[in-house]
């Protein structure tokens, strides 16, 4: 398949969109679940910074694909095989350290994307990208803090932290896998080159890592499929669950 | 879970340049560091902030009210002590 650059940009549009709903989603979940009340409302913040941002990913590829699509459309009227989110976002919320450790590898990732777009040649990604970065900067100041307070805690949260960190490994690779889409957005709008965006990760997340006194878990096997819709098992539950009642009773509104 | 519960931090904002930090409340958070971020996330979502303290609430000495009488009550006829035989010029605001 050989996508043209206008498709290229509606596709990598919606794939942020993608990735900024399913892990808000994965966040609200969270909410009246936290495990203190100033926690519960940083992580609800949090949510709602991703909501916002899939709205701005989605308004753009609904403009760019010209067929009077909508944020809501996206967000409501698509099933699982039509999200092109990363695998990583998808994973359940496990304990608090799962959350911690999902969190702060792929946002070290996004935050260093958003850079990257900012200074590409589509000027509505770039603006977007110029918004949301700040957000990203600071969840990551403080989810890292919190990794580092886990891994550098007790004997228990370290084992902890570091399992949780060594069972998502597997799915980081598929952040620096792109496929022809990337490639487009890279060569021809001067887009997020992948590969340097890795060196850039490992660099950050080693520091972070290692200021947490936890270890890098070695690349071994790296599951992917995000790209072209092939999902773990948790995302069907998590599309029915949010689609739920626009599903049933279709057009609700408020 | 009294011995578990997190300490409580005091929160001081500035609304906006040129004004001093107001008490606003306070959070629970296991140090410094994440106050700030408690406090950033509780008072100021609604751009109510451009600077942030938090101090220990145990680290603050305050007047015991059942002598604020001793405490207060002396400058209360010491009118030449309020600065009200000014005129303040036009103009002059936050004073």
């Amino acid at each position: 398949m050989t996508v043209d650059l206008k498709t290229a940009r509606q596709c990598y549009a919606q794939r942020l969109g993608d990735n900024a709903l399913v892990l808000s989603q994965r966040l609200i979940e969270l909410v009246a679940d936290g495990p203190e009340l100033e926690e519960e409302l940083a992580n609800a913040n949090i949510a709602l910074d991703y909501i916002g941002q899939a709205r701005m990913f989605y308004s753009y590829a609904g403009e760019l694909e010209g067929r009077g699509r909508t944020e809501d459309d996206f967000a409501f009227l698509r099933d699982s095989p039509e999200f092109q989110n990363l695998l990583l976002l998808e994973q359940p919320n496990g304990h608090f350290g799962d959350t911690i450790a999902r969190q702060v590898l792929f946002e070290t990732f996004y935050a260093r994307l958003l850079d990257a777009l900012v200074e590409c040649r589509d000027p509505r990604l770039a603006e977007i990208a110029a918004r949301a970065v700040k957000e990203v900067r600071y969840h990551l100041r403080h989810l890292s803090q919190w990794l580092v307070r886990l891994g550098d805690g007790t004997d228990e949260s370290h084992t902890r932290a570091q399992a949780s960190v060594d069972s998502l490994w597997r799915f980081t690779g598929e952040m620096f896998a792109g496929d022809e889409v990337d490639a487009l957005l890279r060569d021809e709008l001067d887009g997020p080159d992948l590969e340097a965006i890795h060196a850039h990760w490992r660099t950050d997340i080693a520091a972070v890592l290692d200021e947490a006194t936890l270890s890098m878990p070695e690349d071994g096997w790296m599951d992917g499929g995000g790209r072209r819709g092939v999902h773990t098992e948790h995302l069907g539950y998590l599309i029915a669950e949010m689609q739920h009642l626009q599903r049933t009773y279709p057009g609700a509104d408020w | 879970m009294t011995d578990t519960e997190w300490p409580l931090f005091e929160v001081f904002i500035r609304s906006k340049s040129g004004l001093s930090h107001r008490h606003v409340g306070s959070v629970h958070a296991a140090d410094a560091a994440m106050a700030l971020d408690h406090a950033r996330d509780v008072y100021t979502r609604r751009s109510e902030g451009v600077s942030i303290w938090v101090a220990r609430s145990s680290d603050l000495t305050a007047s015991n009210p059942a002598e604020s009488a001793a405490f207060f009550d002396p400058a209360d006829d010491k009118i030449y002590r309020h600065p009200t035989f000014y005129e303040i010029p036009d103009g002059v605001e936050n004073i």
